[in-house]
């Protein structure tokens, strides 16, 4: 495997911001995912869970209800605006001021036609969706108090919404109010005079209302009469999301997430079916914010930030992959960049850029500098030189870069004064080894070059793929300073020739979408790993897929790789031995011998304890092309630098955890 | 020959009540209860054993109530039968052979049992024999679990719980535990809801789980419900399947709502783990068994009403079997640190003497205090214990602790601790006989005998205490065992193969006797008529006779004795051998050559406990074999914790006898004490009636009156007038107000005697109606 110096790092306090709200679109298999700061991240549940997109947030925008139309994405949020995002630049596309307050709910019919929001000054205000934007219609009956919550009859001619200790019916077509369901039993322990806040409500087809409310209770009603058919007494606390497909699923803010199903008492009896309460389940420690039920799993959100996917094992003939728990905590992408020569490490936040130096090998690290953002908007991206002496970010708004000069502890950071007028924005941005060019992602797959010198930067070219809407998420560049690789999340692979300026070749293009990749310095290898995890090497100069690559292909990755949990975030290479791929996902650090042969199923899989107990003579004989060691845990990143160090980016979860609020109630013994 | 087989070895009190879940009848007034070899009916209001359904010659392995016939009940037994009966008088009636034998069969239902922990469906045969071979056996699952609670019936499913989860019939579906490696979620028991398609499961870790909608394939789902923190011994649904009912080791039942499951109820403090738990039909009563030999009776969750209470004998039986002199009980440990007051007359537990005086927590592998030796002095008066915590690498925690008998509350009461009376363990405790002082000798292996004295008080008030007054030592040797002769006069002691003989008086060592190899294991003086003899046996297969007059050997014999044992009240000893893995009695005189009775391979195992037991009344049996049971009755414990003792024929055909006596009413629970007292009530009722009713006094006037007699007896050329007599008929239709009932009285000593001889009735007659004649002529 080879021995390396290791610089551990764990002074990146870099910290999620806890889960909002959340929506999944069935038909294309997508989860968006609101967080508190405003952010939103596009999940792609076909593709292993794999964070498509992200949308950064902004300080003035918070998101309290997502919903999709079709492919559109729409949210509401406390400052009153509908906002409907552009999920091809990575952008919102307009907001529109609804005139009622802050909005708690946002809600589509399932035709797809209208949208129901609900307003702190009690409308329901219906818009109607329409080709480009949507359009104001009108007011269902103003009611007194805020409405939290709102679920559309799926036949879309009534609307439930849940209010301060009511329940309201409203007829669509009508606009009229048609039942109101009063909360009588204000719950547990809790003062008489405190309302009961209806978190959530869900109209069933067969016109049952289903609602949890502040008082720990979630209440079947029948929409009709408006009488409360059952009360299932689920938590001492709030209930806080609802979310029905075949079942109902119920989060708490004691963090358990309780299934109800709606079961038949016995086999003869099919048309008497009631709700019972079956599984609970116990992942969170905080509220559960948001709350989604797909065909074979149960999502969950909250305030500690994870997502949380619980299959349901019934579902499922074997184990794999898709029947085991997973929770995903960081990011499927960098946010950690390192300069190879230099030894500087730039870590990005959503609101401001720390640069760190490393030190030798006392540990003694140095703080340099934290670039604070003016403006309210978020980093979406930032790219360090790998010499140090350039730093760029971007926003959504603007692309900003420094000059950096570093002598000794003493740093200068200069801001580059005048950039071409069309780099407005980027998804990726990226400099060349040489750090002569930078390379910026743009809109429409397209990729701008700039030249820098010391004196100014000008734009050079713009590369454009021959076709490719989806937004650039990946870029990498080879050290000859002659390859530019773009991915974007249509899978596509893109090579450009950069002395050229033209598009090289399209790599095949594979059904997963690639999570990590990397040019090899010295044979032009393009290394690319997915994320259903399989590899692919493919050559840039012969326009094919590897000799090594076929072979890996052929004889199929071990079981044991396939069903790994986090995608790989990064492949480096060791420019001392060209033999070696260096990869990392969040609980591994993976150095692929390609010298070595490849394990096939029946071999041990995870066998560095058992090689370090064999003698010298017997290694050889146990060894293949995957050594992997899980020494460090919770990795955002890895990377080798040019004296042969390795720099390990460490976030331990349970930081994470110290880090968030006391959680309501801990689970105490025979309580 | 014939004499031998007259001696029997039965069964008499002391079985496991808690081996299997009992039985409520329909009625909810009996509980019915596999108890060894017989089925035991309980009243469930007054916790009296009202009879026993007897037949089976092996354990009884499961009872269930008839379901066509809610006065019958089948029970089924390792012997290879399955027997119907009815209950409440106890008849047998239908005998069902299994040709196969089932060594270990769990009966389940009327059509199902477990047979060879295979699961299989006999289908009983409806003839009017007797006994009726049944034939058909149909295998429905094999590889079941032999635990009780592993197999239920549903609706229309059955369930089998192994390691994987069996539902069969309408179709099968299984699910295996143990999911996940070092989760502890193995199966322990299983209950289906009575009308829904629901299933509960108990687990190891503790948690319950609910398992709905399995009639759908891979739709099954299930809820959990946890608040044990032990493995969940037990389930039950009540019969409308409202509600569900567990318990464990916590010894808490707890009651859970069907249909809101957070909600949950709580019995706590029932005393010992909880084993089974039963409900009545009418699911007004439950009944929990539990591991300490008992079953409660619980009105519907909140209030114990009964508590019928078998003989304790827990992890094992630490003290020996002790006679009581005053309530005639058997006293051995019973629930964790108390002794126990067992009555063999009545098969019942008179009442429990805390000994510990500490809170016991239920939990497994905790070092908790134990009782392990118990004394009585010869009047009952006094009660010494000892009570030992034996920790693993640490301190043995010895505590020695006298009671006096308290006349007033009737009970003992604690007069002295010693804490550490010994170093190291104590091996043997006895009072001495002797009228005259009050003593206690203890032995332990730290190789000395201490004596301890009442210490008396020149005030009167003050209470006497208990000291040491001698400690002895022979050689720094170990000292196994210790024994008084009858009359209080000389203590031997047995140190390893030295046996030593002192005066307590004045503490003199008088003699030594030994007879190596072989360590001296018991060591008893002959009583009455053999009082000169000292008999002790050593662990190298030696019995030996001293005789004490002559300090010198009588006989020996060589026998592995592994328990000796003097009956009280006559010259027999008892004498228990192992011989190859079994053990074999000896009942025999020391003065004699030839043992009195001899019984080869009594049990397996060895015997530990034996105890004469004094009769109530003694038995006038002249059989020379049968005669060492006229005065007392010999009581031991197998290995397998089983009370076992010796009766006669003629004494069974008298307890059958009385026992038949008992069955008259059954209106109400027939107990003895409903006799007694239900008698005396019945009498009252009809007085009661007779006060409140004088109608029905009057109506019966009439026929009984003399006058009507007179008038149809008397013939008719004696009669006086018709006038004279219509006068005295209509008098004797009026009652007197001042004592009509005196009269009656009269009138009835009057009949009584006027059947005798006709000539007194004339007498009378003329008696009667001439003071009536004399008050017509003062008319």
């Amino acid at each position: 495997m080879g021995e390396f110096k290791v610089h551990r790092v764990r002074f990146f306090d870099y910290m999620p911001t806890a889960i909002r709200a959340m929506a999944f679109n069935a038909h294309t298999e997508r989860l968006a995912l609101g967080r508190m700061d405003g952010s939103v991240e596009i999940f792609n549940f076909a593709d292993r869970y794999f964070q498509e997109k992200v949308i950064p947030g902004k300080d003035s925008r918070s998101i309290e209800a997502l919903c999709w139309v079709g492919g559109r994405l729409f949210s509401a949020g406390l400052n009153g605006e509908i906002t409907e995002y552009d999920l091809e630049n990575l952008r919102p596309k307009y907001s529109l001021e609804a005139y009622g307050g802050p909005i708690w709910t946002i809600t589509s019919n399932s035709q797809g036609a209208h949208l129901a929001i609900g307003c702190e000054d009690g409308t329901v205000k219906l818009f109607e969706v329409l080709e480009e934007s949507i359009q104001f219609e009108r007011n269902l009956d103003r009611q007194k108090g805020r409405i939290i919550s709102l679920s559309w009859h799926p036949s879309g001619t009534q609307i439930a919404a849940g209010m301060m200790d009511m329940i309201r019916v409203f007829d669509v077509p009508t606009g009229e109010l048609k039942t109101a369901m009063l909360l009588v039993d204000r719950g547990f322990g809790g003062s008489k005079s405190r309302e009961t806040v209806v978190w959530s409500v869900v109209f069933l087809s067969d016109y049952t209302i289903i609602s949890g409310d502040s008082a720990g209770k979630v209440q079947v009603w029948d929409g009709h009469t408006g009488t409360l058919v059952k009360t299932h007494l689920v938590t001492k606390w709030d209930v806080l999301a609802l979310s029905d497909e075949s079942s109902v699923v119920v989060g708490t803010s004691e963090g358990t997430v309780i299934q109800f199903q709606f079961i038949a008492p016995t086999l003869q009896q099919q048309q008497d079916k009631e709700w019972v309460r079956t599984r609970t389940f116990k992942n969170h420690t905080h509220d559960v914010r948001a709350l989604a039920e797909i065909e074979t799993a149960i999502v969950s959100g909250g305030m500690d930030t994870q997502l949380v996917v619980r299959p349901l094992l019934e579902k499922f003939d074997e184990r794999s992959h898709a029947s085991a728990l997973r929770k995903i905590q960081f990011p499927h992408r960098n946010l950690v960049f390192c300069a190879k020569k230099a030894g500087l490490l730039l870590f990005q936040f959503p609101g401001q850029l720390e640069l760190w130096r490393l030190g030798e090998s006392d540990g003694h690290v140095l703080f340099l500098c934290d670039i604070c953002l003016q403006g309210e908007d978020h980093i979406c991206c930032s790219a360090l030189s790998s010499c140090g002496g350039w730093l760029a970010y971007s926003t959504m708004s603007s692309v900003r870069l420094y000059r950096l000069q570093t002598d000794n502890n003493d740093i200068s950071i200069s801001k580059v004064p005048k950039l071409p007028k069309i780099l407005r924005s980027a998804h990726q941005l990226c400099f060349s080894s040489d750090s002569s060019k930078l390379f910026a992602a743009s809109s429409q797959s397209s990729v701008l070059v700039i030249a820098l010198s010391q004196s100014e930067c000008k734009y050079v070219h713009t590369l454009k793929p021959k076709s490719g809407q989806q937004p650039i998420h990946l870029m990498t560049n080879s050290v000859d300073g002659k390859w530019l690789a773009t991915a974007n999340s249509d899978c596509e692979i893109h090579v450009y020739n950069v002395q050229k300026l033209k598009l090289h070749c399209i790599v095949p293009v594979y059904g997963s979408c690639p999570s990590a990749m990397g040019i090899h310095p010295t044979t032009n290898n393009l290394t690319m790993v997915h994320a259903d995890q399989q590899i692919f090497e493919y050559s840039i100069v012969e326009k094919q897929y590897t000799d090594w690559s076929r072979k890996l292909q052929k004889q199929g990755l071990h079981n044991l790789w396939l069903d790994r949990d986090t995608p790989v975030t990064h492949v480096t290479f060791n420019p001392k031995n060209p033999e070696q791929i260096l990869l990392h996902d969040m609980h591994m650090f993976c150095i692929i011998d390609q010298s070595l042969p490849l394990p096939d199923q029946k071999t041990q899989f995870y066998n560095q304890m058992t090689l370090r107990s064999l003698s010298e003579q017997e290694r050889p004989s146990h060894l293949h092309a995957f050594k992997i060691c899980k020494t460090f845990q919770d990795l955002l990143s890895v990377s080798l630098l040019d004296d042969q160090s390795l720099v390990m980016v460490e976030r331990p979860l349970l930081a994470i955890t110290c880090q968030l609020p006391a959680p309501v109630r801990q689970k105490k013994f025979a309580t | 020959m014939v004499e031998h087989a007259e001696i029997r070895m039965v069964h008499r009190g002391g079985s496991k009540i808690n081996f299997r879940e009992p039985v409520i009848t329909n009625d909810s007034r009996f509980l019915l209860c596999a108890a060894g070899e017989s089925v035991n009916v309980y009243s469930t209001s007054t916790e009296e054993y009202v009879h026993d359904l007897q037949g089976h010659t092996d354990l009884v392995t499961g009872v269930v109530l008839n379901p066509s016939n809610h006065l019958q009940v089948y029970s089924c037994s390792a012997d290879g039968t399955v027997r119907l009966w009815d209950f409440t008088d106890a008849i047998l009636i239908k005998v069902l052979l299994q040709q196969h034998s089932l060594p270990k069969s769990v009966l389940i239902t009327a059509s199902c049992f477990l047979h060879l922990f295979q699961l299989v469906a006999v289908h009983l045969p409806h003839s009017g024999d007797q006994e009726v071979e049944a034939r058909e056996l149909s295998a429905v699952l094999c590889d079941v679990s032999p635990h009780a609670g592993a197999a239920s019936f549903g609706r229309e499913v059955c369930v089998v719980v192994l390691i994987q989860l069996f539902v069969s019939v309408p179709h099968r579906f299984s699910l295996k535990s143990g999911m996940k490696k070092g989760a502890k979620n193995a199966f322990t028991c299983v209950s289906c809801h009575p009308k829904e398609d629901c299933i509960a499961t108990g687990h190891e870790d503790g948690k319950i789980r609910m398992w709905r909608n399995f009639n759908q394939k891979k739709e099954y789902t299930y809820s959990t419900l946890h608040w044990h923190h032990g493995a969940v011994n037990t389930l039950c649904f009540t019969p409308e399947g409202t509600n569900l009912l567990s318990g464990g080791i916590e010894s808490v039942l707890v009651h859970w709502h069907y249909t809101q499951e957070n909600q949950k109820d709580f019995l706590p403090r029932l005393g010992a783990a909880i084993t089974h738990i039963a409900v009545s039909p009418d699911g007004s009563l439950f009944s929990t068994s539990h591991s300490d030999n008992k079953i409660t009776i619980i009105q519907s969750c909140v209030k114990v009403s009964a508590v019928i209470q078998g003989l304790v004998k827990g992890d094992g039986v630490w003290t020996n079997l002790i006679i009581d002199p005053r309530s005639k009980a058997l006293v051995l440990n019973g629930k964790p640190g108390h002794l126990q007051f067992y009555s063999l007359h009545r098969d019942k537990q008179l009442y429990n003497l805390e000994i510990v005086q500490q809170e016991y927590i239920h939990e497994e592998g905790l070092d908790q205090f134990e009782v392990v030796n118990a004394a009585f002095d010869a009047r009952g008066n006094w009660l010494a214990t000892v009570e030992e915590r034996r920790k693993k690498g640490a301190e043995l925690e010895i505590t020695l602790k006298l009671w006096a008998y308290d006349e007033l509350t009737q009970s003992f009461v604690l007069n002295t601790t010693v804490t550490a009376p010994h170093e190291d363990q104590i091996t043997a405790m006895f009072f001495s006989p002797s009228p005259e002082t009050t003593m206690l000798v203890t032995t332990s292996l730290d190789g000395h005998f201490k004596a301890w004295l009442l210490a008396d008080h020149s005030d009167a008030n003050a209470e006497g205490f208990w000291a040491c007054d001698f400690v002895g030592g022979y050689h720094l040797l170990k000292p196994g065992c210790c024994s008084f002769s009858a009359d209080g006069s000389l203590l031997s002691v047995g140190f390893q193969e030295v046996v030593t003989v002192w005066s307590p008086a004045s503490w003199e060592l008088l003699t030594t006797l030994s007879q190596p190899p072989g360590a001296i294991r018991d060591l008893c003086f002959g009583r009455l008529s053999c009082s000169k003899y000292l008999l002790g046996a050593s662990t190298k297969n030696q019995l030996c006779c001293w005789n004490l007059l002559t300090c010198s050997l009588e006989w020996s014999t060589p026998m592995d004795v592994s328990l000796l044992q003097a009956d009280p009240l006559s010259e027999n000893m008892a004498a228990f051998c192992s011989q190859s893995g079994s053990s074999d009695l000896f009942v025999f005189k020391p003065s004699e050559p030839r043992p009195l009775y001899s019984q080869k391979a009594l049990c397996t195992g060895k015997v530990q406990h034996a105890v004469f037991a004094p009769r109530d009344q003694m038995l006038e049996s002249c059989e020379e074999r049968t005669q060492w049971l006229n005065r007392s009755q010999l009581y031991f414990f197998t290995q397998h914790m089983d009370l076992l003792t010796f009766s006669t024929k003629t004494e069974e055909d008298r307890l059958l006898a009385s026992s038949k006596q008992l069955m008259v009413d059954d209106s109400v629970a027939v107990t003895p004490f409903y006799l007694l007292l239900g008698k005396h009530r019945g009498q009252q009722l009809e007085k009661q009636e007779a006060l409140t009713n004088p109608m029905a006094e009057r109506t019966q006037l009439p026929q009984g009156s003399i006058a009507i007699k007179e008038l149809l007896h008397t013939p008719a050329h004696v009669l006086p007038s018709a006038s004279f007599l219509c006068a005295m008929f209509v008098r004797s239709l009026l009652i007197s107000s001042s004592s009509a009932r005196q009269d009656n009285d009269l009138w009835h000593t009057v009949k009584k005697t006027h059947k005798k001889t006709e000539y007194v009735d004339i007498e009378l007659n003329r008696f009667i109606y001439i003071p009536l004649k004399t008050m017509e002529r003062s008319k």
